[in-house]
């Protein structure tokens, strides 16, 4: 902290800086978590009401690996991913395999059906109260910026939400898969017809999917912690993120993440007593000016 | 047609006894649902009182009957309790996690003829709306106003008081406020944030930002207050010297695992701590935690639920197990007794609890775990927050 001599012109700058600082952190951490929504939203056509559950199982294997059998936090976060992709590939294949190209109505039934499970059976065998992630020293504590100081996890949370994007850009605009998955998408039938196995071609993008709501379940706990009800509290902040951003694009969610957190954040730093009043105005603006999103492809 | 003459004996002679013999007291809260960790507590209290005081008052079978109501929702709890009343014969009803779900339900206690025993709802009214209500929990009022003085003793004179914008929430600014300012202290601001707040830095800065030496806070336990906590520490507040003073809410025993390292020497103000120290709070717990299954998830709506069952059970001695909840009410105004949480009794006036409010720290075990430290007793404490209706 700089001790406060500094005239109120400086101030002001001061608090559009923490502020700017604040939202970037929110927003990366709603990145990596909506991003997974956006992929099978977007590229799979479904409306995944689960994946909310999917981050929880990601968090509560996390914890249980950190926090109850000793293991690292970097193992405990590779474990949380490979485990909650092994645990959602029987429900692609037994359930989500039966809702490609089914009706919105049905996919919607169909999803918020597992969550209600997922949700049960957490409480069951977790129990209700809060589970935590223990974080290794090296992202304990805080990091001093000159203005202001910030915690050392969310600029772990920053720096998870760039590399994804970066790595997603890059598989799905530049690789062979990634040609793949786009002609799978626009036209299933025609994609098959020339070779390409869409089967696979789904089940992979749905496991990257899934692990990417697991990983954004880990690193983002310190902000969303982990309890039975995480499935559903937070799910509507990951619709209206990808709805905001256009389901499928990359950079249209980083941006609406960015965007919403920093309205988020600002409204909150200057006029709590209006609650999400701003957050969701800009919500319905967006979405009135742009209704497939920022980034939204027509169909 | 013999036959039929016997049945017909048989199965008028076991209603009778059965209405006789069983009173039944209708329990509704939320067994299910993001509040059900509640909802568990009531019953592992009034399990906790059955299995050490028997299942009988007199000659009298007592029956409890529990009905879910997940979130508050006041229509759901007001026809339950009907039916309560109406089918099931209910002589009692009792529980109540959520103030509206208790408010519904006092227009129907008169006409029914049964008292209402409230075991945690936390707003101070609610008793003013029937005189057949009697509670043995706490209100906001009541365990937010004695940490104005905790705050003003250490010093503190300059405050900023933030809550979550709902009613309990304001009781608690209320509360403090009042205390605080007739203390001599200064409140410089007053912030309401929407229950549903994922991210606290902005807050953090706020409070930074206002001046003030100390902040008094109020959420509901449960993620945002494991949130709002982290934050308090992670953004330098703790470290900068601004004390954080709040009721025992943000340091909920079944919170405390997870608050963990950055709760430590948390002061908050409740009405009960787990780790009390008294003969009657060894057996409730060894009791309570039993019938929980997980003692780590035991807290205080237990206690609120057990000693609710206590003054039931002193209601059907007084009325000898006749319907009559005017005489039942009647017979607990004023009756003193030693529950877990330590000297009790019930304000003649206002059936509410009047009960010692305790100053607690979060301290380290031996063996890693945490716990409410009572460090200082407020003696006796009545509801401020009925004075402030008037």
């Amino acid at each position: 902290m700089l001790p406060r001599i500094i005239g109120k012109q400086d101030g002001h700058m001061q608090t559009v800086f923490s502020i700017a600082v604040d939202a970037l952190a929110y927003g990366m951490v709603l990145f990596v978590i909506s991003i997974g929504l956006s992929v099978t939203m977007g590229l799979m056509r479904v409306v995944n009401l689960a994946h909310g559950a999917f981050a929880m199982i990601g968090g509560y294997i996390a914890s249980y690996a950190a926090r109850d059998m000793g293991l690292g936090y970097g193992i405990a976060l590779m474990i949380a991913v490979f485990g909650t992709i092994v645990i959602a590939i029987p429900i692609e294949r037994l359930l989500y395999r039966r809702i490609y190209g089914a009706p919105e109505l049905t996919q919607v039934l169909m999803t918020i059906g597992i969550t209600f499970c997922v949700i049960g059976i957490a409480n069951y065998v977790f129990g209700p109260t809060l589970k935590t992630i223990p974080l290794p020293t090296g992202l304990q504590g805080s990091v001093d910026l000159g203005f202001r100081s910030i915690a050392t996890h969310r600029l772990f949370a920053i720096l998870c939400g760039l590399a994804v994007a970066a790595a997603l850009w890059y598989a799905i605009e530049k690789t062979a898969f990634g040609v793949k998955l786009r002609a799978a998408v626009d036209n299933a039938a025609m994609a098959a017809a020339l070779g390409v196995r869409t089967e696979i071609v789904y089940a992979v993008s749905f496991a990257v999917a899934v692990g990417l709501a697991a990983l954004g379940g880990v690193v983002g706990a310190e902000l969303l912690p982990v309890e039975p009800y995480y499935a559903l509290r937070y799910m509507v902040t990951f619709l209206v993120v990808v709805s905001v951003g256009g389901a499928g694009s990359i950079p249209g969610t980083l941006v609406a993440c960015l965007l919403l957190g920093g309205i988020d954040t600002a409204g909150r730093y200057l006029v709590p007593e209006f609650g999400e009043f701003f957050f969701y105005l800009a919500v319905i603006a967006i979405v009135c000016v742009f209704p497939r999103g920022l980034a939204g492809r027509t169909r | 047609m013999k036959r039929t003459i016997l049945a017909a004996l048989a199965a008028l002679a076991m209603s009778g006894a059965a209405e006789a013999d069983t009173i039944k007291i209708g329990v509704i809260g939320p067994f299910s649902g993001p509040f059900a960790l509640q909802g568990k507590n009531f019953k592992a209290g009034i399990d906790a009182y059955m299995a050490l005081n028997g299942s009988k008052v007199g000659d009298d079978d007592v029956e409890v009957i529990y009905r879910d109501v997940p979130q508050a929702d006041p229509a759901q709890s007001k026809a339950l309790a009907q039916e309560l009343v109406v089918k099931e014969g209910v002589q009692y009803l009792a529980g109540f996690y959520f103030t509206p779900d208790a408010m519904a339900v006092t227009p129907l206690l008169e006409q029914g003829n049964v008292p209402l025993v409230v075991m945690n709802a936390a707003t101070s009214a609610i008793v003013t709306k029937s005189p057949l209500v009697v509670r043995t929990s706490f209100t906001l009022w009541q365990t937010s106003t004695p940490i104005a003085k905790v705050a003003k003793d250490a010093g503190v004179s300059k405050i900023i008081s933030v809550v979550s914008d709902y009613g309990p929430g304001v009781d608690a600014e209320n509360a403090f406020k009042k205390a605080y300012e007739a203390a001599g202290g200064e409140i410089v601001e007053a912030v309401r944030i929407p229950l549903a707040t994922n991210d606290f830095s902005p807050i953090m800065q706020r409070v930074k930002d206002s001046g003030a030496q100390g902040v008094f806070a109020f959420l509901p336990s449960g993620p945002t207050t494991l949130g709002f906590v982290k934050a308090y520490n992670e953004n330098g507040l703790k470290d900068a010297g601004i004390k954080l003073f709040a009721p025992g809410d943000l340091t909920q025993e079944s919170d405390l695992p997870a608050l963990g390292e950055a709760a430590l020497g948390l002061q908050t103000t409740f009405h009960y701590a787990v780790s009390h120290d008294s003969p009657e709070n060894k057996t409730f717990v060894e009791a309570a935690g039993k019938a929980i299954g997980n003692p780590a998830e035991l807290s205080f709506p237990a206690v609120g639920a057990y000693d609710g069952m206590h003054v039931i059970y002193k209601m059907i001695e007084a009325t000898g197990g006749e319907q009559d909840a005017q005489k039942a009410v009647d017979a607990v105004k004023g009756l003193s007794w030693t529950s877990p949480r330590g000297p009790v009794s019930i304000d003649p006036e206002s059936r509410h609890i009047i009960q010692n409010i305790y100053l607690r720290e979060v301290a380290k075990t031996a063996d890693g775990s945490y716990y409410n430290k009572e460090i200082q007793t407020f003696e006796k404490q009545g509801d401020p927050g009925l004075a402030a209706l008037k």
